[in-house]
């Protein structure tokens, strides 16, 4: 992209940068700038490149600020990296002409600091202000919200009256007002700090807190005043905020403990090895990717989508597998299902450990579900938590249907609530014991797709939810699918809501205490079975 | 349900771990061969870390057989594994000490690792190399600290986040895993910044359990923390599993490095493996070693260490190169030594030098710290580590840390005839 719009800003400036060859030579002689050693030295010239008006430098600019100007070891010319099928070749950073083929080793990056970042945004903010593009307009004008000096003033304000779409001239009004706070006359600055009432984020409150700290008079009281609102205002956000982290913990514990709310709360197996199907189900996904990018490089949407039934299946037939060789031999013996399941956890962790290494392994997320959905400016939510809270939604309808609606679900439930009278009606109680362990492990490997998003696939990331798990399917009631749904999303929102106020370690204990005290008044959790199925 | 969970744990884990140990010691023990002890965990928690020096071991090993040998014989690695057990270390040493016999022992990550085996070496006189950061308080006769004090690495990093280039912070958030290295390291911290005039209202403390996964709520705070008009800085003692989490929710809730930066003091390359950097960077990390950086000496390590591994994709870390060093060291003071002697390395090992990995000399000082250089270096989008900033020349590790009030007029001196005599606390002299 940014190619593009180099080329495109090219062609604009194409006219001007005729006329004056004299200041093409000048250009390049201050891009060498960049190749100083000191950090100082090297915001300088990015500050005087800027100021040179000149277009072209948007294209070396960007590409330090990507990483990707290099200084040519052979000759010590600044030149630009890009990589084209998988090899990288130099290009011209002013002209943008082709230089041939990048060897390995044949250049070094121009480092940079988080100090020089900021100057090249603020310089590149300048720079594309007026760029046709809304997208990269809307980025100059919110870059410029943090550095912009007061020599911006003016191209901001011709900038904030030319602009027709909507967003870009909020942001842009949203910097003018931050530059003329920070640079304007006094009246100017009065009335920014009562304009800026209309932005309430917090890069606003940083700021008005910033100015406080020299304010006096009239502009004290303003922007006292514009701040307090702006709190008012974040504050109630922030509830906002907690209620969707505790709904997106919410969501992260049902999917981690709806399968265990089949085996456990249904069949009655206490299944230590719970969590390595969540494991198993990551690494599925992890497996998935890899091969499905030996052949298509780069489709990470559709790998994750192929990565669910994967995950489905192969943790289902493991859970079947589990079941006929284990664990139908040790119905009715709970300790000796704990102890065996345990044993089977460590297995399987240290399988995995000896098959793909003790290290993190990469899932790596679609474009689609990184980053965050800003619905005003002190309220965001981030991508991939809104998936999982979806994809836990879909899980448990999907589950609550099959179980409700379909004939294997019938089964399952006869033989959950009599097990002798289900045999005598002609049920295979057995198969039906199979394939419930199974459908639990299976629901343990989607959630191990979902975690993969959020948590390390390693190892180790089923025990960090085992405990929980049993938690919630506790809590919720033993063998009621909507228990678990409100235990889970219960412990989350306690969580959340705690958590800010006593820590998360502290957090974490009371949410215990307080289930624990719960279950010792009402033993058989939120939702207990009633009737005759209950006694068995 | 947790103390069961423990004692389920502890059980499995001693099962597993006697048999791998079994497994290591069938390896044959002939007479002329010289031993030395590997106790890292390979199974639990601490694995993800710990197998990585463990390998690292066995590299130097094997060159060091190849090349002819120590004192004319062969050595011998004798691997056992204390599953991320704390306790499971202590008497993992033991056994390699009493049963074993071993010369020297390599080994532990965490500090609770370290202060549970530290009893065992000292009662039988064993010697043990630790490469690993950490909180410092501390400098015991039978331990060479290999990795970096808190002058060698928080101190520094703080430094440079104050400092023009690091963006000025007067504003601090120290988070961490709830246990002894963060919180002493933050400790140390907190005295620091008010040494350097910053308040308590400037400063905010939080800690989460071990693998914590559910950073959003912290990481909103650190938002809400940052926008109070001064410039603010994070600095991350978080450790193990919890940083992939960690840097995920960082990453999506948008916080840029230019904005808050954060510098970890537990993340190097190993741990960016399986996490996608390209929002993560400039965020920083403090270490005295990066894979990144250009020395004739680390491009053979490199190369040795892939070649030994057979994967040409494996990274090398801080704690690798704290290894290499101490195990060099050790090979010089034994070949000194004449003899490997646990009383006569020791003496062997003062001012012993090894060449680093990044272009500067490790010398071993008489508190059994080594002078390190202090690097600062960014996160790419490729996973690796751009020095920034780096001090001139080497820094002597500090066992007491001078900015709490109780240890600032400790010193550790070793060297023979220590004060008193055949003490087992280090001998202070102010």
């Amino acid at each position: 992209m940014p190619r593009r719009i180099t080329l495109s800003l090219l062609l604009l400036f194409a006219a001007v940068v005729i006329q004056a060859p004299a200041r093409a030579d000048q250009t390049a002689d201050q891009l060498t700038g960049l190749t100083a050693k000191s950090f100082n030295a090297k915001i300088a010239a990015v500050e005087t490149l800027a100021a040179s008006g000149d277009a072209r430098v948007v294209a070396p600019l960007t590409a330090l600020l990507e990483g990707r100007l290099h200084i040519r070891k052979a000759d010590g010319a600044i030149v630009i990296v890009k990589t084209r099928n998988g090899e990288d070749f130099f290009f011209d950073p002013l002209t943008g002409a082709p230089l041939g083929e990048a060897k390995p080793r044949s250049s070094n990056k121009i480092r940079l600091n988080n100090r020089l970042r900021g100057v090249l945004h603020g310089a590149l903010g300048a720079l594309t202000l007026f760029s046709p593009e809304v997208a990269q307009r809307l980025t100059a004008a919110q870059a410029m919200f943090k550095s912009a000096g007061a020599e911006s003033l003016l191209p901001l304000a011709k900038a904030y009256l030319q602009e027709t779409d909507a967003s870009v001239r909020a942001a842009l009004a949203r910097t003018l007002a931050a530059v003329r706070l920070r640079h304007g006359s006094d009246e100017e600055k009065l009335l920014a700090a009562k304009m800026l009432a209309d932005f309430p984020d917090r890069d606003v409150r940083d700021l008005l807190a910033n100015t406080a700290q020299t304010a006096q008079g009239e502009l004290l009281a303003a922007v006292a005043r514009t701040s307090k609102g702006i709190e008012r205002r974040l504050s109630f956000f922030n509830i906002l905020q907690y209620l969707f982290q505790g709904l997106s913990l919410g969501s992260v514990l049902l999917l981690a403990a709806i399968g265990l709310a089949i085996t456990f709360g249904v069949m009655g197996v206490i299944n230590m090895a719970h969590g390595e199907m969540v494991m198993l189900g990551a690494y599925t996904t992890h497996v998935a990717q890899v091969i499905f990018h030996g052949y298509f490089p780069g489709a990470y949407t559709q790998s994750l989508l192929l990565a669910i039934p994967c995950a489905f299946l192969v943790t289902g037939l493991f859970g079947i597998l589990l079941e006929r060789s284990v664990i139908r031999f040790l119905y009715g013996r709970p300790l000796e299902t704990l102890l065996a399941t345990w044993g089977l956890s460590l297995i399987l962790q240290q399988f995995v450990r000896s098959v793909f290494g003790p290290t993190n392994r990469e899932v790596i997320a679609p474009s689609w579900m990184s980053g965050s959905i800003e619905i005003t400016g002190g309220l965001a939510l981030t991508n991939n938590r809104i998936c999982i809270i979806v994809f836990a939604i879909l899980v448990f309808l999907v589950l609550t249907l099959l179980i409700r609606y379909t004939d294997f679900g019938l089964r399952m439930r006869a033989v959950t609530q009599n097990r002798a009278m289900a045999d005598a009606v002609g049920i295979r109680s057995s198969w039906v014991d199979a394939m419930t362990f199974g459908l639990g492990s299976g629901v343990a490997g989607l959630a191990g797709v979902a975690l993969s998003q959020i948590d390390n696939v390693s190892p180790n990331l089923g025990q960090g939810y085992i405990i929980d798990s049993f938690l919630v399917v506790v809590f919720g009631g033993v063998g009621n699918l909507w228990g678990t749904l409100v235990a889970a999303l219960t412990l989350g929102l306690g969580n959340k809501f705690l958590e800010p106020y006593a820590g998360a370690v502290l957090g974490k204990i009371l949410i215990l205490v307080l289930v624990i005290l719960f279950i010792q008044k009402r033993p058989r959790g939120l939702f207990a079975l009633k009737g005759r199925a209950a006694e068995s | 349900m947790i103390s069961r969970r423990n004692a389920l744990n502890t059980l499995a884990a001693a099962t597993l771990a006697v048999s791998v140990g079994v497994s290591a010691l069938s390896a044959q023990a002939a007479e002329d061969t010289i031993k030395v002890g590997v106790l890292h965990s390979l199974s639990g928690t601490m694995a993800i870390s710990e197998t990585t020096l463990k390998d690292s071991v066995l590299m130097m090993i094997d060159k060091l057989n190849k090349d002819g040998g120590l004192l004319g014989k062969k050595v011998e690695a004798v691997v056992v594994d204390p599953a991320s057990n704390w306790p499971l270390f202590a008497e993992k040493a033991r056994e390699l000490i009493q049963v074993n016999k071993v010369d020297v022992v390599f080994g532990c990550w965490t500090s609770v690792s370290r202060k549970s085996v530290l009893p065992v070496f000292e009662e039988l006189n064993g010697m043990l190399f630790y490469p690993v950061q950490y909180e410092g308080e501390e400098s015991s006769r039978n331990v060479f600290y290999t990795g970096a004090a808190p002058n060698q690495q928080a101190i520094p990093a703080v430094e440079y986040l104050m400092s023009a280039d690091g963006g000025g912070a007067k504003r601090f958030i120290l988070l961490g895993t709830d246990y002894v290295y963060p919180r002493t390291t933050n400790k140390i911290l907190r005295a620091f910044l008010h040494n350097k005039g910053v308040t308590d209202a400037n400063i905010m403390e939080a800690y989460t359990p071990f693998g914590h996964s559910d950073w959003q709520t912290i990481v909103t705070s650190v938002k809400k923390f940052a926008s109070a008009g001064v410039k603010t800085a994070v600095v991350s003692t978080i450790n193990g599993d919890a940083n992939v989490p960690f840097y995920k929710e960082l990453a999506n809730q948008g916080i840029k490095a230019e904005d808050i930066p954060v510098i970890a003091f537990s993340v190097g390359e190993e741990e960016l493996a399986g996490l996608d950097t390209k929002p993560l960077v400039g965020h920083l990390a403090a270490w005295n070693y990066f894979m990144s950086v250009d020395a004739p000496e680390n491009a053979t390590f490199i190369k040795g260490w892939h070649a030994f591994i057979g994967d040409g994709k494996r990274v090398t870390n801080d704690p690798m190169e704290a290894t290499y060093i101490g195990f060099k060291m050790w090979t010089q003071a034994v070949k000194q030594a004449g003899t490997t002697n646990v009383d006569a390395v020791r003496q062997a090992m003062y001012g012993q030098k090894v060449k680093n990995l990044t272009g500067g000399m490790a010398v071993m000082n008489t508190n059994h710290h080594l002078s390190k250089p202090v690097l600062i270096g960014e996160i790419q989008a490729d996973g690796q580590f751009d020095v920034v900033w780096r001090t001139e020349g080497e820094v002597v590790g500090d066992a007491w840390s001078d900015f709490i009030p109780e240890s600032a007029a400790l010193t550790a001196d070793w060297t023979y005839p220590w004060i008193c005599g055949n003490c087992k606390k280090p001998t202070f002299t102010n």
